[in-house]
């Protein structure tokens, strides 16, 4: 009954949003992860439809995010303590995502509205929740920019400013690459219009990356059966060992 | 070629891997130690999260450790016996090591204990044993002298109780001392979460008076028990043995293992014993130079919550 009277409720609301529309599209909606899995990229294309005549003010633009599964984390960072560098202080993150990347139309800052930004939750520093690390440690602020620094550095999360093709202020395409260490999950991939800061209209769609094959059965085997799995690891070194043993014998003689 | 393994979930060049394995393998068979201090760091290195370093660096010791141990046993350069007592004080040892590894985890500097008593231990074995085989190399050298044969002193240790016959190293002493260095070398691998080859050796060489050549072969025969029985244990408990990453590294292990033990049958035992003791000493100094200078890298990101 609520769930009809949402449903109700967003199709009363959607006219109302606007007159300008997503219509939009993925190359694939299903990642396979096998054993020669070395990364994919995925192209997020589609149109603006409109029943008015597109406004004149300011320019439309186009925000793409693909966000990856969350996870709590921790970092740690070493400090110099009676001379030896060690792990001394921590901070736990709540959630950030496995992978972020953002492309854009234009310079995220320009196109997007700090109070739009909050709402949406669309730069990076809104996506990794840090709430309460404040009274963790000191600084707590150069954890999170570590942490940004380094998934960065490893193509975790992305910032892509300018890397969507927008024509004719209707048509846009945008292609993210999906790197090589991806994780498994449902990756949450959000299209923004934006006009003048505000966002216009919004869609949302999951891509599913899935572990297949070789990769799917030997991940099953070590969570479901894992003391086999742990005989069976056994059982290949014993007999590795041996066939290079015997192996080294034949060449010998 | 890349190759995606399925419970580390990155992506990695698979001759890489099987060349990592062929090196640690070559030492392993040359000098008899597992190779668990090594391969860890290396895994870490080329980006595998370090549970599964750990983990995999476990299966892989299996395999290049049987490759070695069938080498030496066609030389007839495996004690049995002394393995079997070795392990059984070396099980009591890492049980009691690994107990001590959760209450220094609860404390929260388990990674600065494990750090220094690796520089420790390491320094002080490799330090020892390159002072006492540079000595006998520069002996050798020296013409008209004749080095001392001390197999056959009797200290204290031959007073003790147990007697037990140990054909291959040419011994008739008490269980005891044996007992007592599989325990101690158990409980620091329980700690430090290696096998502990590197200290089996020299405490086999110079606390037992073993002979080199036969303690290579002993301490892989030990090592293959803890190592199997390391591998399953991660397997059930944190499923952290990555089964193809273990592949490649095996592929290397057991070839660089044959070829380690031929080329350790041409050198001497001193001069085993002086190479050993400089990886020893590399691993300790490279340790003490992390700890001593600043990373370039302060923060470090772990999945997962802190208890």
């Amino acid at each position: 009954m609520i769930r009809a009277l949402t449903l109700a409720l967003c199709l009363l609301a959607l006219p109302a949003a606007g007159s300008e529309t997503i219509v939009a599209g993925l190359s694939q909606s299903r990642v396979s992860i096998t054993a020669n899995f070395d990364g994919s990229e995925i192209l997020i294309y589609g149109a603006v439809k409109r029943d008015a005549p597109e406004p004149e003010d300011a320019p439309m633009q186009v925000i793409v995010t693909v966000e990856g599964p969350s996870t709590p984390l921790t970092i740690r960072r070493k400090e110099k303590t009676a001379g030896i560098w060690i792990n001394r202080s921590a901070v736990n993150v709540g959630s950030a995502p496995s992978f972020y990347a953002v492309a854009t139309s234009g310079p995220l800052d320009k196109i997007l509205s700090s109070t739009e930004n909050l709402r949406h939750k669309v730069s990076l520093d809104q996506i990794i929740s840090d709430v309460g690390i404040t009274a963790q440690a000191e600084n707590s602020d150069d954890f999170i920019t570590a942490l940004k620094r380094i998934r960065i550095a490893d193509g975790s999360y992305r910032l892509d400013d300018n890397s969507v093709i927008l024509k004719e202020q209707t048509l846009f395409r945008a292609d993210v690459q999906l790197p090589a260490n991806l994780t498994e999950g449902a990756y949450r991939v959000r299209i923004l219009l934006t006009r003048d800061g505000k966002v216009v209209d919004s869609s949302e769609q999951r891509i599913f990356v899935h572990k297949e094959g070789l990769e799917r059965f030997l991940f099953n085997m070590a969570k479901q059966q894992s003391f086999l799995y742990g005989l069976a690891s056994l059982a290949m070194a014993v007999v590795a060992g041996w066939a290079a043993s015997a192996g080294f014998r034949l060449l010998r003689r | 070629m890349q190759l995606y393994l399925p419970i580390a979930e990155v992506s990695i060049n698979a001759f890489l891997l099987t060349g990592i394995g062929a090196i640690v393998g070559f030492l392993s068979g040359m000098f008899g130690v597992g190779g668990g201090f090594l391969i860890t760091p290396l895994l870490l290195l080329i980006g595998v999260p370090p549970g599964i370093a750990v983990a995999t660096g476990a299966n892989q010791v299996v395999a290049s450790s049987i490759s070695g141990v069938l080498a030496q046993f066609r030389r007839k350069a495996v004690d049995v016996p002394m393995g079997l007592v070795l392990m059984s004080g070396g099980l009591v040892g890492s049980w009691i090591g690994s107990k001590v590894f959760a209450w220094m985890t609860a404390l929260g500097q388990v990674d600065l204990f494990v750090q220094l008593s690796y520089v420790a231990f390491l320094g002080i074995i490799g330090t020892v044993m390159f002072i006492e085989s540079a000595r006998a190399i520069w002996r050798s050298k020296r013409p008209g002298s004749v080095p001392v044969r001390r197999a056959h002193t009797h200290g204290w240790m031959h007073g003790l109780p147990f007697k037990m016959k140990f054909r291959a190293s040419g011994l008739y002493i008490s269980v005891l001392p044996p007992i007592a260095v599989g325990t101690f070398v158990g409980f620091l691998g329980g700690i430090m979460g290696v096998g502990g080859g590197f200290i089996l050796v020299p405490a086999m060489i110079y606390l037992l008076g073993m002979p080199t050549k036969v303690v290579i072969g002993t301490s892989l025969f030990q090592i293959i028990f803890v190592s199997g029985f390391t591998t399953v244990l991660y397997a059930v408990n944190t499923h952290t043995v990555d089964m193809l990453l273990a592949l490649l590294l095996i592929v290397g292990g057991v070839i660089g293992a044959q070829v380690g033990a031929q080329v350790g049958l041409r050198l001497k035992a001193e001069q085993l014993r002086i190479l050993l003791a400089i990886l020893v000493l590399a691993v300790a100094i490279k340790i003490a130079f992390d700890l001593l200078f600043q990373p370039t890298e302060l923060f470090s990101i772990n999945i997962g919550r802190l208890p």
